[in-house]
């Protein structure tokens, strides 16, 4: 009988699974193209900017939805919550944009935590009801606080000091740019590393059966607070983003809609693949921005059956397509 | 005290609409398992198709009414049979985001055939107007409204509870395997559980017209109170949701009358509060 | 020295129906226990209870002689208690490699690490391999759970159960439903589990249960019947009783 240290030729399987977190080729291939965007697109790039945002929005929705499995129709909460902190911190004379983000990721990491302790312990129906009333909560606690955000005609007065004191928000959209991309490159990383760690494969095990996951001694509701404060700081940071970016906070960062469309953008892309984010967000912003304007009836209608036909026949998303098509081509010879 | 007959007036009357669209999405969700976000879709149909017959056609009230029902519980079927029927043993964010679409879709047709704007409901002239009971007069119209709505559930309660249909649906709803190995046909009961729930939140929305406006976001906008309705008062259960629905209606009305600042926000927190309570609901099964 | 697993007078009730009625039992250390009885007995709902899964209307349940009633399931398994279900309860859309290196990451502590000390992940999957080899599977690691026909998945709910080095093992009904080459390996290695592991098994399997059991309760309508050796309990008119009609009906 074998000890726990390796035999010399350690089976096929396991060297698999032990490599199973290192960088693969394709996952540079996001990067290189936000680059290549840069250059190519510069009369775009404040469309870029909302696609990085978007990005690291769905990031964070894919966290909690695809990997541990709670469904949430309430993650604008976190998002509106960090856009206002930063906001906020803005139009009241602190403009440094890098310390904006971390308040805002800790603000929106607190109301995670909370809302969190408090609704993680139901399920099904009744967890998707609290995320919402959660959400339309602080929705109409931001409205009504009108004296203090704006309310219904948003947060004016934000004025965002330069990046490192050196990068000015310029016109173009440049520094703006950039700076999304830098974040979401960090907010990526660390994505990838819980995604990659022991806590992230228990995340799945929860996912993938619960019940077996007690059963094994594992604590559920620990590691879901956990992961659920996590994305809520993501998505917080998120918001931030878009508050310094504009320089302007809306109502409808908190809103239905924004976590709607978070979520759809997330399936397009594909659930729980880590770079479904990177797919369905630039496709569906691109697409919102070509057709929604010209006709805002016709995108709904077609982004419903759209939503309609990935569920019953593409569950996956484009990268759960892409994932059978290259099994079916593995398979044949 | 002059207010509060009239919170409990117009709150009741809100209560008839809320439970009679409802009660459908409470069953076919405890029944089928189904997290089905669309059953708005339907009360705006029934509206939409009763407010059409009157408006463009000139058909007497009853009629349409009559209309909206049967229409729209045969549209159901066609819509269950050939999407619904696909998801159901599915995962909840599917069935989350299936009915996602409809409602996108829906609220992009209504849009399309009939334009942005309400559609205007005029009750027939021998509803109209008030009622004088003496010590009060009271819109005639609503006045209706909660005696129609008292005798459907009361036909609906005694259906569910004497007819055979209504063992069937009990039996089903609480033990679906059990229920198929005694004889039951699940999937022909589906079926039809769908299509009269449907239809009857089309007779919610048809009646209720009056109080909830029939317009293209009608599915979207008031999601979120059949939502509570059914969650506090618990799915599957028939008699929850009307005591959900009497909380919800006069609660709301309250709100509005005496703090309109806030709310909708006692609302979300009450609610809040009710599932953390109890997280099945008021009736739901322990 | 403390008994490693009892229950005093264990109760539950589901309204007003009784599914555990006062069920006092000990699970001696290094014992080879079986529980049996009719369909319906309350077998899994004595495992569900002493598990954790059901809390009990009644009665208490002692892990190594402390009280662990009002102990949530996760912690009741870091104790030392590990199960399999009657029904495989597996991480279907996951390798089979690593349904028990969750469990082994588990029992090692580091399955909470939100980032990777490169040692600890490699020590897990080694150790989850030669769990596998131990149960034959080794060649199916790297495949789906899904994937695999019942049998097979049975052997990996005994891996997964076995991962956890548990003190106390609850095996449901092992056997049930698996083609005799897989129920072959699952009695060879229960016959060859630690002498020092406290075993209670479910079974119907009345070969199985006097090939292993040293010592048998059995379990009718949620109260113990009785409790003896095996040779004891087949001499028992009560129990002839009890199982006569299921025979008759078979």
């Amino acid at each position: 009988m074998s000890d726990a240290t390796a035999p010399p030729a350690a089976p096929l399987a396991v060297e698999l699974l032990v490599r199973s977190h290192r960088l693969r080729l394709f996952e540079l291939a996001p990067w290189l193209v936000a680059v290549a965007a840069y250059g190519l697109f510069p009369d775009y790039l404040s469309l870029g900017s909302q696609i990085l945002i978007g990005v690291v929005f769905s990031l964070s929705l894919d966290l909690i939805l695809g990997y541990a499995g709670i469904v949430t129709l309430g993650q604008a909460a976190f998002f509106g919550a960090g856009a206002y902190t930063a906001g906020l911190l803005a139009a009241h004379g602190w403009g440094e944009p890098l310390s904006g983000l971390v308040a805002a990721g800790i603000i929106a990491a607190i109301l995670g935590f909370l809302s969190g302790a408090i609704i993680l312990r139901t399920q099904g129906l009744t967890l998707l009801m609290l995320t919402l009333m959660i959400s339309f909560m602080v929705q109409e606690a931001a409205n009504k606080a009108g004296a203090v955000t704006g309310g219904a005609d948003g947060l004016q007065g934000m004025e965002v000091w330069p990046v490192l004191g050196l990068f000015r928000f310029d016109l173009l959209g440049r520094t703006a740019y950039l700076y999304c991309l830098a974040v979401l490159f960090l907010v990526w990383l660390a994505a990838r590393r819980i995604v990659h760690s022991p806590f992230g494969r228990s995340l799945t095990g929860i996912r993938e059966n619960e019940a077996r996951m007690h059963a094994i001694g594992s604590p559920v509701f620990r590691r879901r607070l956990t992961i659920y404060t996590i994305a809520a700081a993501l998505a917080g940071v998120a918001g931030a983003l878009l508050a310094e970016t504009t320089q302007f906070v809306a109502l409808e960062v908190l809103s239905f809609e924004r976590s709607g469309a978070g979520l759809i953008m997330l399936i397009i892309g594909g659930v729980g693949r880590l770079y479904g984010p990177f797919i369905g967000v630039p496709l569906y912003m691109v697409a919102q921005d070509r057709f929604a304007q010209a006709d805002p009836v016709y995108w709904d209608f077609w982004i419903g059956l759209l939503l309609i036909l990935v569920v019953v026949f593409a569950r996956g998303g484009l990268l759960g397509f892409v994932e059978q098509l290259w099994r079916k081509l593995r398979k044949t010879p | 005290m002059s207010a509060a007959v009239s919170i409990a007036f117009h709150g009741l009357a809100y209560a008839m609409v809320l439970y009679l669209i409802s009660v459908g999405l409470s069953v076919t969700m405890g029944l089928m398992g189904f997290v089905n976000l669309a059953h708005g879709v339907f009360a705006a149909a029934g509206g939409y198709v009763m407010t059409r017959l009157i408006n463009g056609y000139g058909v007497p009230f009853p009629l349409a009414v009559a209309a909206a029902f049967l229409a729209v519980g045969a549209g159901s079927i066609v819509l269950e049979r050939a999407l619904y029927r696909r998801l159901y043993g599915a995962d909840e964010l599917s069935q989350v985001l299936m009915s996602v679409g409809l409602i996108f879709m829906s609220v992009a047709s209504a849009k399309f055939l009939w334009g942005p704007l309400a559609q205007p409901m005029s009750p027939p002239g021998y509803l109209s107007g008030q009622l004088d009971l003496g010590f009060r007069t009271f819109p005639t119209y609503r006045s209706f409204l909660i005696l129609a709505g008292a005798m459907l559930v009361t036909l609906l309660w005694l259906g569910l509870e004497r007819t055979r249909f209504g063992a069937r649906i009990r039996a089903a709803v609480d033990n679906r395997r059990m229920a198929q190995s005694i004889g039951i046909n699940t999937s022909l009961l589906f079926t039809w559980t769908f299509a009269l729930g449907s239809a009857l939140a089309a007779l919610g929305g048809a009646l209720g017209a009056e109080i909830l406006a029939i317009d293209p976001g009608y599915a979207l906008e008031h999601l979120i109170y059949f939502l509570i309705v059914v969650a506090v008062g618990g799915l599957g259960s028939i008699k929850g949701p009307f005591f959900a629905a009497l909380l919800l209606g006069i609660a709301d009305t309250g709100f509005k009358y005496l703090l309109p600042e806030f709310g909708a926000f006692f609302i979300y927190a009450l609610t809040l509060g009710l599932l953390l309570w109890r997280p099945r609901g008021l009736f739901g099964r322990a | 020295m403390s008994i490693p697993l009892e229950t005093q007078g264990l109760c539950k009730t589901f309204g007003a129906l009784a599914v555990a009625s006062g069920i006092d039992f000990r699970l001696e250390r290094g014992a080879r226990h079986a529980l049996i009885g009719p369909n319906g007995a309350g077998k899994t709902t004595f495992v569900n209870l002493v598990t954790g899964v059901l809390r009990p209307s009644a009665g208490r349940i002692l892990l190594d002689g402390s009280d662990i009633t009002a102990l949530p399931q996760a912690y009741r398994v870091k104790r030392g208690i590990a199960r399999t279900f009657q029904l495989n309860t597996l991480f279907r859309g996951l390798s089979v490699l690593e349904n028990v290196c969750l469990a082994i990451g588990e029992r090692l502590g580091v399955a909470g690490d939100l980032h990777r000390p490169a040692g600890s992940r490699r020590a897990v999957i080694d150790q989850a391999y030669v769990a596998l080899e131990r149960l034959g599977i080794a060649d199916e690691a790297p495949r789906l759970v899904r994937e695999l026909p019942y049998g097979r998945q049975r052997l990996v709910e005994l891996a997964v159960a076995l991962g956890l080095e548990p003190k106390v093992l609850l095996l449901d009904e092992p056997a049930a439903g698996v083609p005799s080459a897989e129920s072959g390996i699952i009695i060879d290695v229960i016959e060859s589990l630690p002498p020092d592991i406290a075993l209670l098994i479910i079974e119907h399997d009345m070969d199985l249960v006097f090939r292993l059991a040293r010592r048998i309760t059995v379990l009718v309508q949620g109260a113990v019947l009785v409790e003896g050796t095996p040779r004891e309990i087949a001499a028992d008119p009560r129990v002839r009783e009890v199982y006569l009609g299921e025979h008759a009906s078979t």
